[in-house]
Formats: structure tokens, sequence, C-alpha cells
């Protein structure tokens, strides 16, 4: 085994961490908004604005993430009217192409997640917060949403796992993250093995870190699930 | 709308041929995927540690790396390990593996580390009363198998083996990248001599979600039909 190699592929590979990075978290961010406008507008009573975006998630759950992200790096270049648009700006880089591709997969699929934790707040808790005298935006801030965010976070942490590992397509588009810094060392070098075993490995850590996160995060919104901590009280015989 | 059509003057044979690549390389890899999702999950199961741990590697491992990067392993990796062997038969230069080859069992291996998981817990989901009355009544092992476990853990199974099958049929778009000319290689060639990418990769799109509305309906109607004799709460 040829470990300067594979160290100076690894700090090569490493290069290519922060794009991911941005990618991951640009799209992420700006899927979350997507994806709770989505979920709250098929939650909607009006039936013309659900079905909207039933179809939209859809059409995005049922294709594919690469066609996705040719239709708009290649795709939309074939019309003039967006080619002599402002946006033409944003979308002749590959860079905002990717992130547009990602941030509509992912509000799509983070739409159903938010939707399936909203509905599976227990009503008696909504009930509750009316009895309080709580209603419209008080009571989903303070009731509907904290309840909804804790049941949703397993299944969109998943989620977040999926989109790390959908960053690598960007390399398709001529991105230079970690797997377009793999490609362009395996056409340097021929040593496809070593290489793709260390990519594969950053992605691993990165991957296992964020479980990490996601986990530590469900714990500290989770205070009614731990144990109730020891009492503490030092001269707790006096008490009785 | 006539690049479209069929025959010389539209690309509509050449994107039907090429959705029926796609549909023969993610069947071949959903089954293959299937018989790797069967022995993971009987090593999770297993009394030994070993095949617990290997188990546990395979499926932590290939979810949590890109499809894409596994893919290319097979890609640049099934040449090199073949042109390794074949050096030391004094063959020397290139030699690849076929795409479709590579492509189907590098989504099978992806797909089985899902499979696992599904069948795992398919298998954790027959009542342990069962296998006790099964038990009680003299089965034997390979007999209790058969009438009790696979009737069953076929029925659990169903709606997340759907779910996978869904990811073999989106995953198959990946090979394009090794030249298999399905769906969506096709339509990067149309495109790029047609010079329309945007009609080409929607038509791309409307092809994989006709594949996956069927395969929805499909496994649906599979569902029913499996639980035919279960009474509905």
């Amino acid at each position: 085994m040829d470990l300067p190699f594979l160290w100076n592929t690894a700090r090569e590979l490493i290069a290519g961490v922060p794009l991911m990075f941005q990618l991951v978290s640009l799209s992420l961010a700006l899927g979350l908004v997507l994806a709770t406008l989505v979920a709250l507008v098929r939650l909607s009573p009006w039936p013309v604005l659900s079905g909207v975006a039933y179809g939209y998630v859809y059409v995005f759950r049922g294709t594919p993430l690469l066609v996705q992200v040719f239709l708009i790096y290649y795709g939309l270049g074939q019309f003039e009217w967006i080619r002599e648009s402002f946006l033409w700006i944003f979308l002749r880089q590959p860079y905002w192409c990717a992130i547009l591709a990602l941030t509509l997969n992912t509000g799509a699929y983070g739409s159903e997640i938010i939707r399936g934790g909203l509905q599976a707040v227990p009503w008696g808790q909504v009930e509750a917060g009316r009895a309080c005298g709580m209603s419209g935006w008080l009571l989903f801030r303070r009731i509907t949403l904290p309840i909804a965010v804790r049941q949703a976070l397993p299944a969109y942490g998943n989620e977040m796992i999926l989109m790390v590992k959908a960053t690598s397509l960007a390399s398709i588009i001529t991105m230079l993250e970690i797997t377009g810094i793999a490609q362009r060392l395996i056409s340097q070098t021929y040593r496809a093995i070593e290489i793709l075993l260390v990519a594969g490995a950053i992605y691993l850590l990165i991957n296992f870190l964020l479980t990490r996160a996601v986990k530590a995060l469900e714990h500290w919104l989770s205070p009614h699930l731990r144990d109730a901590p020891a009492p503490v009280l030092p001269n707790a015989a006096l008490v009785h | 709308m006539e690049l479209l059509s069929w025959g010389d003057r539209g690309w509509g044979d050449e994107l039907f041929r090429a959705t029926l690549m796609t549909l023969a390389v993610a069947a071949l890899a959903f089954l293959i995927g299937l018989v790797f999702g069967t022995a993971g999950a009987a090593a999770k199961l297993s009394r030994w540690r070993v095949a617990r741990a290997a188990a546990d590697g395979y499926t932590t491992v290939l979810r949590g790396v890109p499809d894409l990067l596994v893919i290319y392993l097979f890609y640049f990796g099934g040449s090199s390990v073949l042109m390794t062997i074949a050096s030391m038969f004094g063959h020397t230069g290139f030699i690849g593996v076929d795409a479709f080859t590579t492509g189907a069992i590098a989504i099978a291996i992806i797909n089985g580390a899902y499979s696992t998981e599904v069948i795992r817990g398919a298998v954790l989901a027959v009542p342990k009363g069962e296998i006790e009355a099964a038990r009680a009544v003299g089965m034997s092992d390979a007999l209790l198998f058969r009438r009790i476990m696979i009737p069953q853990v076929l029925r659990f199974a169903l709606p997340g083996l759907g779910n996978v099958w869904q990811l073999a049929l989106k995953e198959t778009a990946l090979i394009s990248v090794t030249g298999l000319v399905e769906i969506m290689r096709q339509s990067t060639i149309a495109s790029g001599s047609t010079k329309k990418p945007f009609t080409f990769f929607a038509a791309a799109a409307v092809l994989y979600l006709i594949l996956t509305t069927l395969s929805t309906w499909g496994f649906q109607r599979a569902e029913t039909w499996s639980a035919r004799g279960v009474r509905r709460a």
C-alpha cells in the first residue's frame, strides 16, 4: 500500500470539502424553506394550490436527480428568452444550476417529511393549546411547529445524508467538489481504485459526523424522553 | 414534436429502446440486489459476530457513500482488477468491462444494502408466537422457513422493496456516465445532435415518470394481492 500517495490524495480531495459543504448547506437551507411552504400549501384547503404542490412533489420524486440537473444546466439554455433575461447570469454557472437542482429536489422530498411531521402532531396538543387561548400563528409557533420538527427530524436526517451524497452529481456538470477532484486525479494518475476509496472514506466520515450531529440534536429536542436527572440534594436526609 | 417521432427522422424509437435498456438494468440490479439483501439480512440476524459485523459494515459503507462513486469504482476498478489478472498471464493492454454488467452489479450492490434493512425488518416483524406455534406442532427448520417465514416476510417486505425498486430505477440514470445507452445517455446524445437539450431531457423525465408511476401502481396491486388473506382493522 502506497501510504504517501493515499495521504496526498486525501489532502487534494479534502480541498473539495468546502465546496461540497456550500452546496449542501445552501441547498438544504433554501430547500427547507421551500419544503415548508410546499407542505403548508399541500395541507391547505385550496384544491388547486394543493394540486400544484402535489404535482411538483410527484415530478421531482419520480425522476432521477441527474435528469433534473441536466434539465436545468443544459436544458434551460435552449430558450432564447432565458438566455436574454437576468436569470442567465446565474443559470449559466454550474454552481447555481447545481444549487437550484438540489434545492428543488430536497424541497420535494423535504415537503413530504414535513407534511408527515405536521400531520402526526397529536390533536389533543392542539386542542390543549386552543383551550389555553392560543390560536393562529401563536398556536403554530408554540405547539404545532416544535412537535412537528421533533417528529420530522429522524427522517430529515436521512434526507441530509442523501443530500451530501447527491452533491457528487455536481461533478458531472464540471464542479470540482470531492468527486470532481477525484475524477481529475484519476485522469492524471490512472490510480482509480485508491483514489475512489479515499473519496469514499471522506464521504463516509462526513456522513458519520452528520448522523452524530442529528442524534445530538434529537436528544436535545426530546427532554421528555430522557431519564429524569438524579436529584442533587446534598443533605436530602434532612428534608424528611 | 417531430423530434420525438418514430423512425429515421425522430428519436422516438431510440428513446423507446433506451427505456427498455433502463428497465433491463434496473430489473437485473434489483434481482441481484435481492440476493445480496437476503444474504445481508441473514448475516445481520445470525449468531456469528463476524457475520453481523461484516453485514453492518456493508450496509453502513454502501449507504454512506455516493452512488456515483460506487459506479465509478466498478467501472474503473472492474477493468483494473481484470487487467491485473490478465497481466499475470502475460497479457498487457486495456481491458474494459462492458457498461451493462458494471452498471447492473454496482447498482445491485447499492440496492442490496437497502434490501438488507428491508428484509431484516420484515423477518423481525413475523410474530414470535407463530414461530413458537410452528415449533410446537413439530415443524422442522426448513418447513417452518417455507410455510411460516417466507409467505409473511415477502408480504411485510413488499412496501419497502417497492421503494428499493424505485431507487434502482432512478439510479440507473447514473450509469449513463459509463456510456451505457439508457434513457439518460440517449437523451444526451439526442440533445447533442439536435441542440434541443430541454426537449430531450424533458422527454427523459417523462419516461422516468411513466416508469415510476407504473411501478407504484404495480406494487400497490401486489400489496393488495398479498394482503388478501389479512383481516383489516
